[in-house]
């Protein structure tokens, strides 16, 4: 499915409720219907937040940069040698900014998961996932998903760089080596 | 510092409550707080409301229940602590009468989380964590956060999934004997095992429910709790600590730094050995948001040794009768979660325990006057625990 076709069935959704909430303030002249199992009536909202967020990552540009040459970066204090992932640009311990950009190492292990069978609405288009922890080489670790259907504590992990479908955008894994 | 004591208690029905809106709902407690306390409105000198929101319309729910509940002009703030905001606006109110601030204060503690629709309350507490790293990538989900600790715990020692589901069954049991919780039904091994799967090794019947309730306490200063009533229950002490929003930056996920480190905190001021602490305790009320974390609780408050939580569970040692009775109110697995107000309805079930008015069956034996909450906010983002006694407290 891509993404249009899931916003579209999204919004069908959306719009069929809608259409019951205008039927019922044309008979009644009021948005309140009956809950089905207690029969307690509820005023339903008319107005709605379509709201998108739009977080700043000025500071850490360069995390995504890396991501286009297939790398994953973190920050290390020049100063006091704390590695941050995920990375930010200040070390708090040190107070200073503009950190040092490293590549975290490729290599790590699992140290928990899940599988997300009750998923989000916005996460709905996918398969179950698995999301894991997973301690890398230089002792950092990394959550993201896990590209694989068993996963086991001790499991060993390699990170990548992936293209997250259906949206297109770059971003990274643990997949399972050997 | 004065001793702060607990003067009044009220619990709404925990469940559905489309039956009323948030600030009735709040005033349910209220009233019966006041009842309880015998005190008028204008006798309140502060209040706090805890309350988390986002899937309840009202945006300024301080002032939504302050009016609803006749409680203004006096001060008031809203408090989040995400699912230990009841404890955090028990802090508030605490310290305000403990440094001579204020000598009476309200606590109420009101959730509505049916005022939204299943799936997006999925999704608005998938976001309560480190929100950008974790979930807009991750769509880790609530669940997903305490299913890590699970899988984790697992592998290192070994538990099994029925170790798990004898917490469900215990909190069960209790809450088919508490009339305000919102699952009055007991469970069997067998329903656990076959329940849905939510975010493995986490099932249905490891995970607390979408809640609305309501509690409140009346907290006042020695002096005027002396005036006011016969049986008080002192706030001994309270650890208050927390965690990284990002799960990835700890260390351990096999249990709760943040709920250890507040444990310690409480156990000092109140002059009790953190190893055998429950000796001290008639009775415990522990954040069971999801089955595990109530395994990591008896660890993290000292119950059982590292590693050995699901033993106390697997030999039903956290029963009425036995070691230390655990969530006999049900918990937040049976007795309901809404959110904001879980830590307030912890102190007043703790406080009902220990002055022998829990309801039939679920009522410990009290021989120490002692009883102490346990309330995580996300996955150890927040935690605090808190010491109650009808003995008042010598520091």
């Amino acid at each position: 499915m891509s993404l249009n076709e899931i916003r579209d069935k999204m919004q069908k959704e959306i719009s069929q409720s809608l259409t019951i909430l205008d039927n019922v303030i044309k008979t009644t002249k009021l948005p309140i219907v009956n809950e089905q199992k207690t029969n307690n009536p509820l005023w339903i909202d008319v107005r709605e937040i379509d709201l998108r967020y739009q977080v700043p990552v000025k500071k850490i540009i360069k995390f995504f940069e890396g991501l286009r040459e297939g790398k994953v970066l973190a920050t290390k204090c020049p100063k006091c040698g704390s590695v941050y992932f995920p990375p930010q640009d200040d070390c708090p311990k040190c107070k200073i900014s503009n950190l040092d950009w490293i590549e975290m190492p490729k290599e790590g292990e699992i140290v928990a998961y899940t599988i997300i069978n009750v998923k989000p609405p916005s996460f709905s288009h996918y398969q179950d996932y698995v999301v894991g922890i997973a301690r890398m080489s230089n002792g950092v670790n990394v959550l993201s998903w896990v590209r694989a259907k068993e996963v086991k504590v001790g499991m060993k992990v390699r990170l990548e760089v992936v293209e997250r479908k259906p949206e297109g955008y770059l971003t990274y894994e643990l997949v399972p080596m050997g | 510092m004065r001793n702060v004591a607990i003067i009044g208690t009220g619990h709404t029905k925990f469940g559905v409550r489309t039956d009323v809106n948030l600030q009735e709902l709040a005033w349910e407690a209220v009233k019966q707080a006041l009842e309880e306390a015998n005190l008028e409105q204008n006798e309140i000198q502060y209040f706090v409301v805890g309350n988390v929101g986002n899937w309840s319309s009202e945006e300024l729910p301080a002032v939504i229940v302050g009016e609803y509940c006749n409680l203004t002009p006096k001060g008031t703030m809203r408090v989040e602590a995400a699912c230990s905001t009841g404890s955090a606006a028990i802090r508030d109110a605490y310290l305000a009468i403990k440094s001579g601030e204020v000598d009476i204060a309200l606590v109420v503690g009101v959730e509505q989380m049916h005022q939204a629709p299943n799936p997006q309350v999925v999704e608005l507490i998938g976001r309560a964590g480190g929100y950008f790293w974790e979930f807009e990538n991750f769509g880790l989900t609530f669940p997903g956060y305490y299913a890590l600790h699970a899988s984790a715990y697992m592998a290192k020692y070994g538990m099994k999934e029925e170790d798990l589901g004898k917490i469900a069954i215990k909190n069960h049991y209790y809450g088919a004997r508490n009339p305000y919780a919102q699952f009055q039904k007991e469970i069997t091994m067998e329903e656990y095992l076959k329940s849905k799967p939510v975010a493995y090794p986490l099932k249905l019947l490891d995970s607390s429910p979408i809640t609305d309730g309501a509690a409140a306490i009346v907290l006042a200063s020695e002096e005027v709790a002396r005036k006011i009533t016969d049986s008080p229950v002192w706030i001994v002490s309270q650890g208050v600590a927390s965690g990284t929003a990002n799960l990835s930056r700890r260390t351990d996920f096999t249990h709760i730094e943040a709920a250890q480190i507040a444990a310690q905190q409480a156990y000092k001021k109140a002059g009790i050995e953190f190893d055998n602490a429950w000796k001290n305790f008639d009775v415990a009320d522990v954040h069971d948001c999801f089955t595990i974390a109530e395994i990591m609780a008896y660890e993290d408050l000292g119950f059982a040794k590292r590693g050995e939580g699901y033993l106390l569970a697997r030999e039903e040692q956290t029963y009425i009768g036995g070691k230390i009775p655990v969530n006999v109110d049900g918990g937040l697995k049976a007795k309901g979660h809404p959110i904001g107000a879980t830590g307030v309805s912890m102190a007043v079930s703790i406080a009902r325990q220990l002055l022998y008015r829990a309801h039939k069956g679920t009522q410990v034996e009290v021989r120490n006057g002692m009883g102490i909450t346990h309330n995580v906010g996300g996955t150890g983002h927040y935690a605090y625990v808190t010491i109650y006694s009808t003995r008042r407290p010598s520091k």
